[in-house]
């Protein structure tokens, strides 16, 4: 239970920091921030606007108190005129999109790493296991920015099978998936390999063989559990890759998620809506790491609490 | 003490240790040759490109590949040859000296709180914990968001979550090495606890250390073509691989070969450190996982 506690306490520890970080770290900007966002020609009646919006005329100090304050009760405004659009609307639009993005792109990576990699951990050494290793290798390699318009030019723009961008049906998830996933499974392919060929080679699994247990028995009963509980930790860890890749992979397919939502703002110089989105992303990653880590606990016979 | 052995070890006796070469296997080797090719291009781009990269000419705009233009023109009828060759040199030296502040950085704070303990390590860690936070490149792309596209930024960005990584394996390995033997003998000679760092502790760090920046370099130059994929990173005009790539998927249609050789490029840059890393940490690293696993 201590562990439980403890490991809640640090998140919320690194959530308050990172809430903190974002907050502050608009005022390093060199000059005046309403210069930045508006540009030099912009409106007096705006200037003061921004001024009020973004509470420019109090101290750093009840500034990001402003900041944190709107940002917790959800009733942050954009920073840009007419300084109405209520932040935490856009991001109840777009975070569910991002979510779903995620989850078929992590389901499509397990898909790929798990037979692919307990095929090469069961036959080491042969060509399945040197595809495995290829594929593993080269997936790592291949970055989104250049996959993602190669599955365009080949599956929506030659065969046409696909959508080219956007978000109408389930089919316009299907490129994008796999360019967010593709890395995810190459990872994966070569982690699941990796520790299923250590728990092969445990005493455990010799007994079970040596007391005539079936190969399927063994592999599925016995080592499986013990193998994949590593990679468990390992999946909630690599969704911070998957959630940062997803703003490239959203704005190669025009796909209306968290990213393109970000990048809009960023474009806009709606620092409000930059500060949410990114703390979106952080929570939900922090959020998802800590059910993992209690997940692994409750599963994980060595780290329960003996009592 | 020699007498006390069994076997007296004279110089006759002695085994020597076979010298291994540091990059062994035909992937680390594929790994370097990438590398070397790389760095040659980087250093050579100014001799090797048969165009200006910036050179604007109107009326050979998004052009397929020619004998003039080897890989065809991109916008305003710049060489995607040249782009790409002078991009070497943007993505190389990000990856690099991103790497390198954040090995150094990462590596000197991790040591230091692993060797003092208490307050040190406890604030040190919670910090590393609020920027592991952030996922992905989600910080560098705010901060660049933020501070604006410069090369300087883009190094900036990625060295203030890169650091992490060296310094949580530096504390790790400290926190471990520290009481050993060859330490306590150290300090029950009288050597300072800066004598002790730089001459005893570091120098047991170092393969490490090199292990993970292998990986941590194509990892920085994944990260500025990204961040320069979202208009995020070097300022607009300049050669880098992604933001030839950004420009070649607004013409995917009219000019699909724009985003290839650029992307080509950093597919096979990162595919060379990574099988390089591989080959060093197998040599390097000694907490490479038993032989069975790999």
């Amino acid at each position: 239970m201590n562990r439980v506690l403890r490991k809640i306490a640090s998140t919320l520890l690194a959530a308050a920091g990172a809430l903190l970080l974002v907050s502050v770290f608009l005022d390093l900007v060199p000059g005046d921030p309403v210069d930045a966002i508006l540009g030099e020609q912009a409106m007096e009646a705006d200037r003061e606007a921004l001024r009020k919006a973004l509470h420019l005329d109090r101290s750093v100090w009840v500034r990001t108190a402003y900041f944190v304050r709107d940002a917790l009760g959800l009733d942050l405004r954009s920073s840009v005129p007419p300084f109405q659009d209520r932040v935490f609307d856009r991001i109840a639009q777009a975070f569910p999109r991002t979510a779903l993005l995620a989850l078929t792109s992590l389901a499509f990576a397990l898909t790929i790493a798990l037979p692919l990699g307990v095929a090469a951990a069961l036959r080491p050494r042969t060509v399945v296991d040197m595809l495995a290793s290829a594929f593993a290798v080269l997936g790592a390699a291949l970055p989104r920015i250049w996959i993602g318009p190669l599955f365009i030019l080949a599956f929506a723009i030659h065969l046409d099978w696909l959508p080219v961008s956007g978000f109408e049906s389930a089919r316009s998830l299907v490129l994008p998936t796999a360019t967010l996933g593709l890395a995810l499974a190459a990872f994966l392919a070569r982690m699941i390999r990796a520790s299923l060929l250590d728990t092969l080679g445990e005493d455990f699994v010799r007994t079970a063989r040596a007391k005539g247990l079936h190969p399927t028995r063994v592999l599925f009963l016995h080592a499986f559990p013990s193998a994949l509980l590593p990679v468990l930790t390992v999946v909630g860890l690599q969704l911070g890759a998957l959630l940062g890749g997803a703003v490239v992979t959203e704005k190669v397919f025009d796909y209306p998620g968290m990213g393109s939502l970000l990048l809009q703002a960023i474009d806009r110089r709606d620092y409000n809506m930059v500060r949410a989105c990114v703390l979106a992303f952080t929570f939900s990653y922090l959020l998802v790491n800590l059910l993992t880590d209690l997940a692994y606990q409750a599963v994980d016979p060595r780290t329960r609490e003996r009592n | 003490m020699s007498a006390e052995l069994p076997l007296p070890l004279t110089e006759e006796t002695e085994i020597q240790p076979r010298r291994r070469p540091l990059v062994e296997g035909l992937g680390p080797r594929i790994g370097l040759a990438i590398v070397a090719v790389l760095v040659l291009v980087a250093i050579l781009a100014p001799w090797l490109s048969p165009h200006d990269p910036r050179a604007v000419a109107l009326d050979r705009e998004l052009l397929p590949p020619s004998a003039a233009h080897p890989l065809g023109t991109a916008e305003n009828g710049v060489d995607v040859l040249s782009h790409v060759l002078w991009g070497a040199r943007i993505s190389l030296s990000v990856g690099v000296l991103a790497t390198l502040i954040s090995a150094v950085v990462g590596t000197l704070l991790g040591a230091w709180a692993g060797m003092v303990g208490g307050l040190v390590d406890e604030a040190l860690m919670r910090v590393v914990d609020v920027l592991l936070a952030f996922p992905g490149i989600l910080l560098a792309i705010f901060i660049t968001a933020v501070l604006g596209p410069s090369l300087a930024n883009v190094i900036l960005a990625l060295c203030a979550t890169g650091w992490t990584g060296y310094a949580r394996l530096a504390r790790a390995m400290v926190l471990s090495l520290r009481e050993r033997e060859f330490v306590l003998a150290a300090r029950a000679m009288g050597a300072t606890e800066a004598r002790i760092l730089f001459r005893h502790l570091l120098p047991n760090l170092l393969g490490p250390v090199v292990v993970q920046a292998t990986f941590g370099i194509p990892g920085a130059m994944l990260a500025e073509a990204s961040l320069s994929f979202l208009g995020l990173g070097v300022p607009p005009g300049t050669p880098s691989w992604g933001a030839l790539v950004d420009q070649g998927t607004q013409y995917l249609l009219v000019a699909p070969h724009v985003a290839m050789a650029p992307g080509l490029a950093i597919a096979l840059s990162v595919l060379g450190f990574n099988l390089l890393g591989d080959g060093l940490r197998d040599r390097l690293d000694p907490r490479a996982a038993s032989p069975r696993a790999r």
